[in-house]
């Protein structure tokens, strides 16, 4: 069975908290750049920036991070990771670089984008937002700004659908055993 | 994908979208500082240049190292190659090594679909003989496909010694497979009587297709390979077969004026012409490496059967 543990408002509000959350923690918008995570995590931050933007009157620049390079399962799965592309048209070196992605899961995918921005220079801090946080670290990390705690098993399948790519907004949650096909 | 590269042939159309992609996302890894990802650690590809390549072989070190794979070099002189060891024990001594790829370049057509028999290895074909050259193909693809927006319906002649091209080949296959229009041009010497079962058009007047072309490919004229007259001298294959600056003149504007490299100015293409805006022989290579990057990430960040044994 598919439960939406998120619906389009609850999207808009959490992105909202979490823009005035990054500006209280960061005493304003300078130094301030997002990085999305490809794909989805960079829609998500490019609606955090326009919110930023809008409450704060700042710029600020949004880049999109393409972690599959990076990954630590190369060579382990059939088919090669799938390729998306890196765009970040700044410097990241003396900035603070709010991580976004949409689900925060084992915490590799973190890693990854962590060890990627790196090599691209070094930020002041590194700080990550996600919209959904469920739990079940691999690894010792964890989020700055949640948009929601959502408790899950490890079977699960968590789904956010954003507008730019699927459509619509939403975050559902498939428990285990209802038959259907993994997202 | 396959578990191996050794023929166009073997590269669908979704092959060929896949891995020009995936290159795309690689050219902006050599536009950083760091020019380097850590996507192969602890692999190890292994440049079995068998026949003389300097190009080819850098080309293929610098795509392996970006991609912080382990490089050995392993070439015919100086090595037990030339003590007389055959390639089959070559091939065996790295794989007991532990090579996860082998790069090989040979002067005989077929040797890498042989290594594959005797290997567990990936093996990427570099060059064999007068049969095939198909990264140069993939990268003339994605210069192709970056400059035009587009590969299907494109119109391109592929001028001169095709006979011992083997990246006229390959590149014919390539292009037929994505539904270009492929003219191969060049004296009757010199193209091979088998063409016409690659899919293309073959012409001998050079200049009856210039003002069409969104593609003009030159080929170098392999002197090494020249043991019989093909023709009567390198002045008339100029002068009937070479890109001179009147011909480059007659090209539409959007058109491009390739060459795989090594050229020789002023037999296949006039030297100015090959300085000229239109000429894209150095983001050839720059692709190049972008392209093998790529083959070599789609390759080996699989679990291919290759490694099960």
């Amino acid at each position: 069975m598919t439960a939406t543990v998120m619906t389009a408002d609850d999207i808009r509000r959490a992105v909202t908290r979490i823009a005035h959350e990054i500006l209280e923690r960061d005493k304003g918008a300078a130094d301030v750049v997002l990085v999305g995570i490809a794909d989805r995590g960079d829609d998500l931050a490019r609606r955090l920036a326009a919110e930023v933007s809008r409450i704060e009157r700042a710029e600020v620049p949004v880049g999109v991070l393409d972690i599959t390079f990076y990954r630590d399962d190369i060579g382990l799965r059939a088919e090669a990771p799938e390729v998306h592309e890196t765009r970040i048209a700044f410097d990241v070196s003396g900035k603070v670089v709010v991580l976004v992605d949409d689900v925060l899961y084992t915490g590799r995918t973190i890693r990854s984008a962590m060890d990627a921005l790196m090599d691209l220079g070094r930020p002041r801090k590194i700080q990550l937002a996600v919209l959904v946080d469920r739990g079940h670290r691999e690894l010792p990390i964890r989020a700055d700004f949640v948009g929601k705690n959502v408790p899950t098993s490890r079977d699960d399948n968590v789904r956010v659908q954003v507008q730019e790519v699927d459509g619509s907004d939403a975050v559902t949650v498939r428990r285990v055993g209802d038959g259907e096909e993994g997202a | 994908m396959n578990e191996h590269l050794l023929s166009m042939h073997d590269v669908t159309a979704a092959d060929v979208t896949r891995i020009l992609d995936t290159a795309g996302s690689f050219r902006e890894v050599g536009t950083r500082v760091i020019k380097k990802v850590p996507a192969l650690r602890g692999r190890t590809v292994v440049n079995l240049f068998l026949e003389n390549s300097t190009r080819t072989r850098i080309s293929f070190e610098l795509a392996a190292k970006r991609l912080s794979a382990d490089v050995i070099n392993f070439s015919a002189g100086g090595s037990s190659v030339a003590k007389g060891e055959s390639l089959k024990d070559t091939a065996l001594t790295l794989q007991a090594m532990g090579a996860d790829a082998i790069v090989v370049r040979h002067s005989s057509s077929g040797s890498p679909l042989q290594l594959t028999r005797w290997v567990d290895a990936h093996v990427l074909n570099a060059g064999d003989g007068t049969h095939e050259h198909p990264t140069q193909a993939l990268l003339d693809l994605y210069t192709m496909r970056e400059k035009h927006g587009r590969l299907d319906g494109l119109r391109v002649a592929i001028v001169g010694d095709v006979l011992h091209s083997r990246v006229a080949r390959s590149l014919s296959i390539g292009l037929v497979t994505v539904g270009a229009e492929v003219t191969l041009v060049g004296p009757p010497t010199l193209i091979p009587p088998e063409a016409s079962t690659w899919g293309v058009q073959v012409s001998y007047d050079l200049d009856e297709l210039i003002p069409k072309l969104d593609v003009c490919y030159m080929l170098r004229v392999q002197r090494e390979r020249q043991r019989l007259e093909y023709f009567p001298s390198m002045r008339e294959y100029a002068r009937l077969f070479g890109l001179t600056s009147e011909r480059a003149a007659m090209l539409p504007e959007t058109a491009l004026i390739m060459h795989p490299g090594p050229m020789n100015r002023g037999v296949e293409i006039d030297s100015d012409v090959a300085d000229q805006p239109a000429s894209v022989i150095e983001e050839q290579v720059t692709n190049g490496i972008a392209i093998r990057m790529a083959l070599l990430y789609l390759l080996l960040g699989a679990t291919g059967a290759g490694e099960a044994a």
